[in-house]
């Protein structure tokens, strides 16, 4: 019996290392160990085995039996792992054709990257972001901000204007306004100082070149306090400067005349595409024509003349002091990212689209 | 205005290179927008010449040939073509090598076989006239030859272009800027012309009767002398020089030296031939509504009430300040002058230059307001040169009715402001070094200056401020610190609505969707092309095209043009959006409203073809809806659809739905264009858009989400296909079931959609419905969920939904 059990298992196994494939496996397991082989008969007849060789009979076929299932699943294991690898090898791809296209992203256009690049600088130098409407009244565009009847910004040449139109200096006349200051006025009837804000926005002025559009967008800023000075002025603009063109850049302040300033300043950007206005090539540097200033925009003192239109809300010119300025965002995006002509700007070609954002 | 050097270093030269010069002024607030040159070049070429002898060319009968000393051993042999050549005369001669106005330089040259060693040069030549009468020959008054002719005629000189900003008229001429550079850089300045004046005050006797009838602010100051034995002819070459490099054209001597004083001081004068004044009488007044005047450009010109003109006992002679009249002008024949020199209202001369839209030199200069002071000053200026260079003899006296204008100002500048408003001190014997040679008087105060303005700065300084402005633009601005405001408690951030915005447009790039930046502008032919042309829109007076006349009131006219333009040149998918104002006409009168807008559009496929699957789905209603949805759940915006009963006139009317927040707030349309309107466009394809009222929807946001538990106890699933009828939209099925489901239906969706007549009946369509329920507070059972579905079950029995088994 017990010799009988050995020989089954001997042949067993060698029929196991012998299988080639999980089907011969199967087979050998059949044969083996299946309802009609051998040993699961031996192990279902052990009751009928003599009493003193039923003990040691059952245990040595039930040892068989266990000793083969388990090199059946080692073998299975093995063979299923080698056949996998098999296929695997023969499911072969051109690891060279085209991906499977993601739906690619949109980009945000040049304008408003740079807007919120500017944005983020000021609000990083506590500015909060004001709006304000784009169809004006005259008096928020010149009068409160002081300009003269015969200041030439006011002729329809300059200045697009709303049908009716009655009289240009009435100021209940609407116009588009022709830059982003008209905010100035409105946020400071709005809250009493200190005032610290950015108005960014669409404005419009009847011109059309490379460098002029008929539409375009600036950034007004507005800092009023008791101790604004316009030391302050160039430290916030030498900050802003260098976030926006680099860490080594400088400002300097030109003089020059706003109505609604005094001083007035422009203010210059030391030129970024070279030195001293030598370009790396050793030509004259196209970027600053040679002067290594970028002119870049137009700020100065809030003029106490534009204080005296808000005093009642808490602006006093012997109280208060402050700051404004103001910059076109496409002039910025041109500078940064040498585009030529601003008119590409509301083109709006895929294939500039897809550059920016 | 244009500052030729040459003119300008008669009164203050300081020892700069041009450009060091220009950058000096434009750092002091006098912005040089470039430099030219005027005249010739390589002037060591140019010399004074004598014409030894002048013989006809053998084989041109308009040549000369003439020879020349030019102050070698041996004359120049020249060929000339003017017909005024003759021996003995003294000319201007520009030797080979010499560079030409126009950049050409001259060499020797052959002409019909002849050698000519140069050029005998016309005054045209030379730039210091327009015209060209032969060659120019000069009086031989001590002219040896050889001599640099630069000695003798201003033959060239650089030319500063000057952008005068409007709060200083007192730059409009060039002594004024004389005044700036002698402030810039410390060089001297020499007294004003106008400081000898040989005329006289006092009545002129018996000539001429001047009457200022109009109100005194309309005409602060009117002068007037008469010149009598006036010699009219050409000017001599150094004032043409001058008028020529400042961009004058020369005339006749009487009317250059009008416009050379008005150049050198900024005031505009008028001469008139006193003959011809009518009555011998002048009157300052008012029109008469309606009056006409003959301008001297030839045009007849209407005037109104507000505005002044001049007449003599005929009538209307010119129109104060902007323009004279022909009738009274100077001619060749005029022996007696008047010389008008005056003072006007400058918000009137724009007015009434405005009205008339005539602008002239002398308008654009009154505008800004000049100082009663000027006209005296002119005065002075002129009659020194009409005594010398028309031979003219002044009648004694001077009319002058108004004077000079009011007192002096005085201003306290206090030390303490400078420092307060600059951020950095300036001490007080700088500033009154800088405001003494702006020629500002001063006198010591007990907290700063006491500062009193000259008449030429009277408009432009009135306040402390300004003074400040003065100071600084001349000394304190270079030296100025970079320092931050100390910021009393402000503190920078987006306020939610603005980070919506931003999270808005990424959610839509992340879709894929390009931003775009349209026109506000759009022609009014876009409303009819998008069937709108009913809706009322804000209209310009003055648009630079009929395309821009109007202002916008949807984006998707500017989504469409994109479109196109992006189709034409190759483009297969666009992908689109836009965020930003439209325009709404308010009923009232008041400013339009301007609601924050975002705008989508798509054309072409949903995602780019491959060789996996080479025709991917074109993306239509669902796509957009697909893109809605990325962007308002993003944003935690509630939102739903709802079939249009009266579809946007642009959208596919079977393809059209309104976009509702809180329930049934519209907010904005969804939907496919209209094919025909597509067509508008030549867009050929499906054109699937949406337009938001971004703002009335942000108001809908989710600002702060609470938590909620998704992870305590598991969620039962189950599946459920319904049949309904067509009309039954997949929104009012899910609806019934979410009601009936509540409160452990936690969601349900259609996964499925399903026609066949044969199976699911005509008019029928079956929709597969996925539901998950979940509890807070325990495991869900079957025993929980039956009740749940036998009520969903029920409920959309009502709606005759019959489940599919």
């Amino acid at each position: 019996m017990i010799e009988r059990i050995e020989q089954i298992k001997n042949g067993a196994q060698a029929a196991i290392d012998a299988a080639a494939d999980t089907q011969a496996l199967e087979e050998a397991r059949i044969r083996f160990l299946g309802r009609k082989a051998e040993l699961p008969n031996l192990l279902r007849n052990v009751a009928q085995l003599p009493p003193d060789e039923r003990a040691a009979g059952g245990k040595a076929a039930n040892q068989a039996r266990q000793a083969l299932e388990q090199a059946i699943e080692r073998k299975q294991q093995e063979l299923a792992a080698a056949e996998l690898e098999q296929r695997l090898a023969q499911d072969r791809i051109d690891v060279t054709l085209p991906a499977d296209p993601l739906p690619a992203i949109g980009r945000l256009h040049l304008m408003t990257q740079t807007r919120r690049e500017i944005e983020d600088v000021f609000i990083g130098l506590g500015f909060n972001v004001a709006e304000g409407p784009e169809v004006e009244s005259v008096y928020y565009n010149f009068d409160a901000l002081n300009h003269a009847p015969t200041h030439p910004a006011r002729l329809t040449s300059d200045t697009f204007y709303v049908k009716p139109l009655g009289d240009i200096f009435d100021p209940d006349t609407h116009l588009l306004r022709v830059h982003t200051s008209p905010m100035q006025v409105r946020a400071m009837e709005r809250q009493p100082p200190p005032i610290y804000i950015i108005v960014p926005g669409r404005v419009y002025r009847p011109d059309s070149d490379a460098t002029h559009t008929p539409q375009f967008h600036q950034i007004e800023g507005l800092a009023v306090d008791t101790d604004i000075t316009l030391a302050d002025l160039k430290g916030t603009l030498l900050a802003f400067a260098r976030a926006i063109f680099g860490e080594q850049r400088e400002v300097r302040l030109r003089p020059h005349f706003f109505p609604f300033t005094e001083p007035s300043v422009e203010v210059d950007v030391s030129c970024f595409n070279c030195t001293d206005g030598i370009a790396a090539d050793g030509q004259r540097c196209p970027l600053c024509k040679g002067t290594a200033w970028i002119e870049i925009l137009g700020a100065g003192m809030v003029d106490p003349n534009v204080f005296e239109y808000v005093r009642e809300h808490g602006y006093d010119p012997e109280q208060v002091q402050g700051f404004a300025f103001g910059m076109g965002i496409e002039r910025i995006a041109m500078l940064k990212h040498g585009v030529p002509d601003l008119r590409l700007f509301y083109d709006n070609d895929v294939r500039l689209l897809e550059q920016f954002g | 205005m244009r500052v030729p050097l040459e003119w300008l270093y008669e009164y203050c030269r300081p020892d700069l290179d041009t450009q060091v010069l220009a950058e000096g002024l434009a750092m002091t607030g006098t912005e040089v927008e470039r430099v030219e040159r005027h005249g010739v070049d390589a002037l060591e070429n140019f010399v004074v010449g004598r014409v030894i002898e002048a013989g006809r060319h053998p084989d041109a009968d308009r040549l000369s040939v003439c020879l020349v000393d030019i102050g070698t051993d041996t004359p120049s042999q020249i060929v000339c073509g003017a017909p005024n050549v003759e021996q003995g005369q003294t000319v201007a001669v520009a030797k080979p090598g010499a560079v030409m106005g126009d950049g050409t330089k001259l060499g020797k040259a052959r002409l019909r076989g002849v050698e000519s060693d140069g050029m005998i040069l016309a005054a045209d030549e030379l730039e210091i006239d327009t015209e060209h009468v032969g060659i120019m020959v000069l009086e031989e008054n001590g002219l040896r030859p050889g001599m640099p002719l630069q000695e003798v005629l201003p033959i060239a000189t650089d030319v500063l272009v000057v952008e005068v900003t409007p709060n200083r008229p007192d730059c409009l001429g060039i002594y004024g800027i004389a005044r700036e550079v002698h402030a810039a850089t410390q060089t001297p300045l020499q007294p004003p012309p106008w400081s000898q004046d040989p005329g006289s005050e006092g009545e002129i006797e018996d000539r001429i009767t001047i009457a200022v009838e109009c109100p005194r602010e309309l005409c602060p100051r009117f002068t007037a002398r008469v010149f009598e034995d006036v010699k009219l002819g050409p000017s001599p070459p150094w004032l043409k020089a001058r008028l020529m490099a400042a961009g004058q054209r020369p005339i006749s001597n009487v009317v250059d030296i009008t416009n050379y004083v008005m150049l050198l001081t900024g005031q505009p004068l008028h001469a008139f031939d006193c003959d011809r004044i009518a009555g011998a009488r002048l009157t300052v007044r008012t029109a008469r509504p309606g009056e006409q005047v003959q301008t001297l450009d030839g045009q007849t010109r209407t005037l109104d009430e507000q505005m002044v003109l001049i007449a003599d006992a005929d009538g209307p002679t010119s129109i104060a300040g902007v323009m004279g009249g022909a009738r009274s002008e100077v001619e060749p024949d005029t022996t007696r002058v008047l010389l008008e020199v005056a003072n006007w209202d400058g918000a009137n001369i724009h007015r009434t230059s405005l009205r008339l839209g005539l602008r002239s030199e002398a308008s654009t200069r009154f505008e800004k307001q000049l100082q009663p002071e000027q006209a005296l000053e002119a005065q002075a200026v002129a009659t020194r040169l009409m005594i010398e260079l028309c031979g003219a003899r002044l009648v004694p006296g001077t009319i002058d009715i108004g004077g000079p204008g009011p007192a002096p100002r005085t201003i306290r500048l206090r030390d303490a402001r400078v420092n307060s408003l600059l951020g950095a001190p300036i001490d007080r014997e700088r500033s009154q070094r800088i405001l003494g040679a702006l020629e500002f008087a001063t006198a010591q105060a007990q907290d700063g200056l006491d500062v009193t303005v000259p008449s030429f700065r009277r408009a432009d300084v009135t306040r402390e401020a300004d003074l400040i402005e003065e100071v600084a633009r001349l000394d304190g601005l270079q030296r100025l610190p970079a320092t931050l405001p100390s910021r009393h408690g402000a503190c920078g951030r987006l306020t939610d609505k603005q980070q919506l915005r931003r999270r808005a447009a990424d959610a839509l790039t992340a879709q894929g969707l390009h931003e775009i930046v349209g026109w506000s502008f759009v022609a009014p032919e876009l409303s009819e092309r998008l069937r709108i042309a009913d809706r009322p829109a804000v209209e310009l007076e003055n648009p630079m095209s009929a395309e821009q006349a109007q202002l916008r009131t949807t984006l998707l006219g500017s989504l469409l043009d994109v479109a196109r333009r992006n189709l034409a040149r190759g483009a297969d998918t666009v992908r689109l959006f836009e965020a930003g104002a439209v325009y709404l006409p308010s009923a009232d009168g008041g400013l339009p409203d301007e609601p924050y807008t975002v705008a989508a559009l798509t054309i072409g496929s949903v995602r780019p073809p491959s060789w996996r699957d080479p025709q991917p789905r074109v993306a239509d209603f669902f796509a957009a809806k697909g893109v809605l949805g990325g962007l308002l759940d993003t944003l935690r915006i509630p939102w739903s659809v709802e079939s249009q009963t009266t579809p946007e006139p642009f959208l596919h009317p079977g393809r059209a739905a309104a976009i509702l927040i809180d329930g049934d707030r519209k907010v904005g349309w969804l939907g496919e264009v209209h094919p025909q309107v597509a067509a508008r466009w030549d867009l050929r394809g499906t054109v699937a858009a949406f337009e938001i009222d971004f703002d009335a929807a942000a108001g809908a946001a989710i600002a702060t989400p609470l938590y909620e538990d998704v992870t305590s106890f598991p969620e039962v699933r189950e599946d459920l296909a319904v049949i309904v009828g067509e009309q039954v939209s997949a929104a009012r099925v899910l609806s019934v079931v979410r009601e009936a489901g509540a409160p452990l239906l936690e969601h349900a969706e259609v996964f499925d959609v399903y026609r066949d007549p044969e199976r699911v009946g005509e008019g029928n369509v079956s929709l597969a419905l996925r539901l998950s329920y979940r509890a807070s507070d325990r495991t869900l059972t079957d025993e929980d969920v039956a009740p749940v579905r036998e009520r969903i079950v029920a409920a959309l029995g009502e709606l005759g939904g019959e489940l599919r088994g």
